[in-house]
């Protein structure tokens, strides 16, 4: 009689194997490809791939003068497009120590906080998605649309403004613009009510957010963390609070930080965020100086030969422009510490021994831009 | 600490590191043999503690490239800026810092991917953006590309 041999069967839970998540996938929010090395459904290790769309913004800027940088920039997180723009004019007027005028200072800070509103709110919108909730995907884009409108009327563009100029501004402002931000307010006030009741208290949501991918204060600040991200982790990496620009050291806001640094943190400080950008809105709405809404600049501007540094606080985190000058009208090395890329490099440290569906939200609550990952 | 405290406590860590004047941080250049041991200790000192690096870049200066590292302390927020000088183009390498400062190691293979530095002990050296046996690297100033790049 024939003996039975007994092989070692493997069973598939025991092997590891890996999966593309991506280029395509509705989780990435953007073409990046994680490969997921996988037990079961547990997640073991991700390397994520980017450079899909690597556009070679920073060799880009070494032809181009600065100006022309401004609509660069706007395409790298085209969801805050302003602060981006924001972060460049700084730089140039700082080095040439332009005088920008009151008015313009204002108006900047308003549309900054507009935008950072806009911004979460289209990531409240596709976390809800993410998640399941396809009501808050309609939800967010409904109340996105008030600002949008606004952005229309006085800058002509819906996503990619370009509205800021070394010196000031493209143009001024729409003579309805104070008072649509104003109806904005109150709007979105009783609206983000909504928001809590829908998903914040949802009892799923919270199940399968609270401490699901948790980063430590230590790894936040090791990693560059910042924006909510960092903040849910208790590392206070605002730089309107510490290295205030534009009117923010004059505005009464609060540094929204948490604990935790778990998913449902990293979700409830950009909830809480929200309000505080509605709060320095309001401060500055109904006092917006006269006066001319662009300083006198040269035709062609030049910076002196030297090293330049500004960061500003982008919607997702810190955004540093880093300029080499050689004293000629266009940058001689430009580079651009944009959050998301920095944001990514944790993905793979937060996400180790979760389940393969609690990774798309922490995905999701990271809030990637992929186009300020690959520049 | 301010600038003056910095720039002694610095120049006593590493007699030979140069002080650059008229920078928007207080600037040091140091050797790149000494880089690691010295960012260990900026970021392990209890008085200095760096431990946020917000920025790392590398700049081609054609004879030689430099590496920036931009670094703050979230304790005392003072902020500085250290500086690597790379000259081998074909073959030019610099110490990894990424034990010291996680976030340095995707941006290392970025100024990798980009510049053609190669960084030793670090874990996972890949091109980042472009792919596997792309012909050069784009942020060099002698980098040609007949097909992307246009020459007004």
């Amino acid at each position: 009689m024939k003996e039975v041999v007994n092989l070692p069967v493997k069973k598939i839970e025991e092997e590891e194997y890996h999966i593309n998540m991506g280029p395509q996938h509705p989780s990435t929010h953007g073409v990046l490809r994680l490969v997921v090395s996988l037990q079961g459904e547990i997640v073991k290790s991700l390397k994520p791939h980017c450079g899909y769309i690597h556009r070679g913004i920073e060799k880009m800027c070494e032809k181009d003068t600065y100006p022309q940088i401004i609509h660069l920039t706007d395409r790298m997180d085209y969801l805050s497009a302003h602060i981006n723009n924001h972060a460049v004019c700084l730089l140039v007027e700082k080095a040439l120590d332009v005088d920008v005028p009151e008015r313009v200072i204002y108006i900047r800070t308003i549309v900054d906080e507009l935008n950072r509103i806009a911004s979460h709110q289209l990531w409240w919108c596709s976390f809800g998605m993410d998640m399941g909730g396809l009501t808050c995907f309609f939800y967010g884009l409904r109340d996105r649309e008030k600002i949008l409108d606004i952005f229309e009327e006085s800058f002509g563009s819906r996503l990619l403004h370009s509205y800021y100029t070394p010196g000031g501004l493209m143009m001024d402002i729409h003579p309805n613009f104070q008072k649509g931000v104003k109806n904005f307010i109150h709007y979105f006030r009783k609206k983000i009510k909504d928001y809590d009741d829908i998903l914040t208290g949802n009892i799923i949501m919270q199940e399968r957010t609270k401490g699901i991918g948790v980063l430590s204060r230590e790894d936040a600040i090791s990693y560059g963390v910042t924006g909510p991200s960092g903040r849910a982790s208790g590392f206070s990496c605002d730089v309107r609070k510490r290295h205030p620009y534009a009117l923010y050291d004059k505005v009464d806001f609060r540094e929204i930080l948490g604990t935790e640094g778990d998913t449902f943190t990293r979700y409830m400080m950009r909830m809480d965020e929200m309000r505080e950008s509605m709060k320095i809105i309001e401060q500055l709405i109904d006092n917006i100086p006269a006066g001319d809404y662009s300083a006198k600049m040269k035709a062609v501007i030049k910076l002196p030969a030297g090293e330049y540094y500004q960061r500003v606080e982008a919607a997702r985190g810190e955004l540093g422009v880093y300029v080499v000058s050689d004293g000629s009208k266009t940058p001689y090395r430009m580079k651009f510490r944009s959050p998301n890329f920095s944001n990514l490099s944790v993905l793979d440290h937060i996400s180790r021994g979760v389940k393969i569906a609690d990774l798309v939200a922490i995905g999701g609550s990271l809030d990637y831009v992929i186009p300020d990952i690959d520049r | 600490m301010d600038t003056l405290k910095l720039k002694e406590r610095i120049l006593g860590l590493v007699p030979d590191a140069e002080f650059q004047e008229n920078k928007p941080f207080p600037t040091f250049i140091i050797p790149s043999a000494l880089l690691h041991n010295l960012a260990a200790g900026l970021a392990g000192d209890a008085d200095l503690a760096f431990d946020f690096l917000f920025c790392l870049s590398g700049v081609d200066m054609v004879s030689y490239f430099e590496i920036v590292y931009h670094l703050e302390s979230t304790t005392h927020r003072h902020q500085m800026v250290l500086k690597v000088r790379v000259s081998d183009r074909e073959q030019g390498f610099a110490d990894s810092v990424c034990d010291i400062w996680r976030t340095a190691e995707f941006h290392e293979r970025e100024i990798y991917d980009l510049l053609g530095i190669r960084f030793t002990n670090h874990p996972d050296l890949r091109r980042i953006f472009l792919e596997e046996g792309w012909n050069g690297h784009p942020l060099r100033k002698d980098y040609v590309d007949d097909i992307n790049i246009v020459e007004r």
